[in-house]
């Protein structure tokens, strides 16, 4: 039942967020609840490279005694969560210029004001 | 096969076929036999009389520029009398980001209810 | 070895890495002047370009390229990233190529005025790597990474006119929409690599077993690509973004946005290929049924639309409807031989043949809709008129572009429309019915343009408008002699290009034996 407490962590990160961006109006919140989302599925990436009592996975900096590689978590999934942090700061970035701008024109962030009048 | 049957083959769809080199030929010819045909037309009209003169059911003639029919004045009837699904459809199409996310959690979910538990 | 043979071997890498150097080096260039970054930029794409064809060329002929970034040793896992070029993957990188090349040609004199022009070049020059970089990876978080990089890139091209509010918001939109999509797609390959500790497309695919995770991924990945490739009723994003970005960046959109519909054949086909058929409830009927909806609710929105760029983006939603259907009625019938044969095959060489033809055809009426904008600073129907009198190869242009998209013959449109028609009848004929519904409102969608738009008296406030510069009629006029050529001769394209996609999709087994040569499924 322990181990599946990061599951039910990502899950319930990825409802929050979901959660978020569908009922909150403020701009700003709908892209703190893309953030949320962002991070529950960064927490399951790195989830499922743990391995039980293992370390982390640097060559040079191994605990002695530690047997390689079953000893240390898959290195992996740490590569690609980096990776999607990195995307993810660039998304925000552009996210929140965006928003900035949006501010300017329409005066208010809220989400129906601005593109309540589509046809 | 030479270059000029390839290029002038036609094209096998399965169960018909298509050559647009004889459709386009055959279209030249129906606008053939169409303009010998109009020139049978009488041409014996008197100009600068009520001849030439459109009439519009005896209601006067505007001017040219006032007589441009609006791009959303087409269909008129085809729109009003389906005004019903239009206004679905334009209610759907609200043009907020949350409810645009709020679809593809649905798609999502029914895709899931469709392929996950059956 | 001489420098075709080198060309073609290092072909992959370059074909993504000539545009993403070129990016880079633009603000460098534009220091010099305008015209010499025009020149570059169009060269690096024309470059590019020619790579591409020289690979399809190759590729066609029925050689699986791959091409390993990292360890060359297969021993070792997901120590590697893969390209792997089939002839799907060859014929959509055509289509991109085409498209960014005629976009930056008219990009020439229609955004001349703007200022921060260095930047735009860079950002459609990254666009295009991306969308490269999508249909030529065989890993799928390199496909993940490649879609970002086209979100983020293009979501910055539809707010290039900040000084408008509409622009900005439909930005903010795409990025949102971009993002989550993005997301649960990292999140579908984050449960196929915890259960098979692999990233390539290749061998997922050969140890993919169909478990509860799988059908939870393929849900995911289906309903993600398909909010990226404007499926109803996740289309919304579309007509926003396409409407409100400048003409040259929407043609480039276009093609971003075919590199995701890509994305789900790619998935149902390669990767699902072999269990797709495990599934209770048919993925391919879904797919259909999806297509079928896209079309119906698309021509309907596009008749009651008032702006001309807006109309054009909801037959474009339509027409990704009809490459739903044709694609996906091959998928009901995969792993059948001969249903395969006398309905599959027909139905998605329809598919994959209107890939491009709706890609030329919307293309085409985007920039005539640029160009109106251009000479009239007008998108409204309501506002426009009779201005064939004067612009008269724009009008040409346009007639050329509604011919098409609305499956007129003797036009392109018209022969991949009625592979579609007549392989689904066989199928269902409510199917075809439908189609040919959806494609007769689309014509009368397009008549209404034409009428308010090119017809009618000579509006007093139009009397100065004049024809719009060469660059701009050069863009258009590449794009509709394509559109004549394949419209003249379709039994050419369709043998030589469409037929090899087509089986690429099908004979997934080759796509796979590639870098796994057990592999034992397939036709």
């Amino acid at each position: 039942m322990i181990f599946n407490i990061p599951f039910i962590a990502v899950t319930a990160l990825v409802l929050i967020g979901l959660y978020t961006v569908i009922f909150r109006r403020n701009l700003i919140k709908m892209v703190i609840g893309i953030t949320i989302i962002q991070s529950g599925v960064n927490l399951f990436l790195i989830t499922l490279g743990y391995r039980e009592n293992s370390v982390a996975p640097i060559f040079t900096s191994l605990p002695p005694g530690t047997i390689v590689p079953e000893g240390m978590s898959f290195p992996v999934p740490q590569a690609l969560t980096l990776t999607s942090i990195v995307i993810g700061v660039a998304v925000l970035a552009l996210m929140l210029s965006l928003i900035i701008h949006i501010y300017r024109h329409y005066g208010t962030l809220d989400s129906k004001e601005i593109g309540g009048n589509e046809e | 096969m030479s270059m000029l049957e390839t290029l002038l083959g036609t094209f096998q769809t399965g169960s018909g076929f298509w050559n647009p080199i004889v459709w386009i030929i055959v279209a030249a010819l129906v606008f053939l036999i169409t303009y010998i045909l109009r020139g049978f037309g009488n041409k014996k009209y008197k100009k600068g009389t009520e001849q030439v003169k459109s009439f519009l059911s005896g209601n006067p003639e505007y001017e040219k520029e006032k007589m441009h029919v609006k791009g959303s004045n087409l269909f008129w009837g085809f729109t009003e009398s389906l005004k019903w699904i239009f206004d679905i459809l334009h209610k759907m199409h609200t043009g907020n980001i949350s409810d645009y996310v709020l679809w593809f959690v649905i798609v999502m979910a029914v895709l899931f209810l469709l392929v996950g538990l059956m | 070895m001489n420098i075709i043979d080198f060309l073609l071997q290092h072909s992959p890498a370059l074909i993504v890495a000539i545009p993403l150097l070129g990016a880079f080096l633009t603000p460098l260039i534009s220091r010099i002047n305008n015209k010499a970054r025009n020149i570059f930029v169009i060269l690096i794409l024309g470059l590019t370009t020619s790579i591409v064809f020289l690979l399809a060329n190759d590729v066609f002929a029925g050689n699986i390229h791959t091409y390993v970034f990292g360890s060359q040793d297969l021993a070792l896992p997901i120590v590697r990233i893969l390209f792997e070029v089939d002839a799907m993957s060859a014929f959509m990188a055509i289509i991109g190529s085409i498209l960014a090349l005629v976009a930056v040609i008219y990009s020439w004199a229609f955004i001349k005025e703007n200022t921060g022009l260095d930047k735009f070049y860079t950002l459609i020059l990254l666009t295009t790597a991306g969308m490269f970089g999508m249909v030529l990876t065989g890993d799928m978080f390199n496909l993940f990474v490649f879609l970002e990089i086209t979100s983020i890139a293009s979501c910055a091209l539809i707010a290039f006119w900040t000084n408008k509010g509409k622009s900005v918001e439909a930005g903010f939109k795409y990025i949102v929409i971009s993002s989550i999509g993005a997301l649960f797609l990292l999140f579908a390959i984050a449960l196929l690599y915890g259960q098979y500790n692999a990233l390539n497309i290749a061998t997922l695919a050969n140890a993919i077993q169909f478990s509860f995770l799988d059908k939870i991924a393929l849900v995911l990945l289906i309903a993600a690509f398909a909010m990226k490739a404007g499926i109803v009723p996740m289309h919304m994003w579309l007509p926003d973004a396409y409407s409100k970005a400048p003409a040259s960046v929407t043609i480039v959109l276009v093609g971003a946005t075919q590199a995701s519909l890509y994305g789900v054949f790619r998935v149902c086909f390669t990767l699902y290929g072999n269990t797709i058929n495990l599934s209770p409830a048919s993925i391919g009927w879904i797919i259909v049924l999806l297509g079928l909806i896209t079309m119906l609710l698309g021509v309907a929105m596009a008749l009651i639309q008032s702006d001309f760029k807006r109309l054009i983006a909801f037959s474009a939603v339509a027409e990704i409807g009809f490459m739903f259907l044709g694609i996906g009625a091959g998928l009901t019938v995969l792993g059948n031989a001969e249903m395969m044969a006398a309905i599959g095959i027909p139905a998605m060489s329809g598919g994959v043949f209107h890939i491009m033809n709706d890609a030329l055809d919307i293309g085409l009426l985007f920039l005539v809709a640029g160009a109106i904008y251009y000479a009239t600073r007008e998108t409204s129907l309501d506002k426009l008129g009779g201005l064939a009198r004067n612009m008269k190869y724009t009008t040409v242009f346009f007639i050329i572009g509604l011919f098409a998209v609305s499956g007129i013959p003797p036009m392109n449109g018209f022969a991949s429309k009625l592979l579609i028609y007549e392989s689904t009848f066989q199928l269902n004929p409510i199917l075809s019915i439908v189609a040919i519904l959806s494609s007769i409102m689309l014509l009368a969608v397009f008549v209404k343009v034409f009428h308010s738009v090119f017809l009618g008296p000579s509006l007093p406030k139009f009397k100065e408008v004049k024809e719009v510069p060469k660059s701009m009629l050069i863009a258009m006029g590449i794009i509709a002699s394509i559109i004549i050529v394949f419209g003249l001769f379709p039994e050419l394209i369709i043998n030589n290009i469409v037929e090899p996609a087509v089986s690429a999709l099908v004979n997934y087994g080759d796509y796979i034996r590639e870098v796994i040569p057990t592999f034992t499924g397939g036709i």
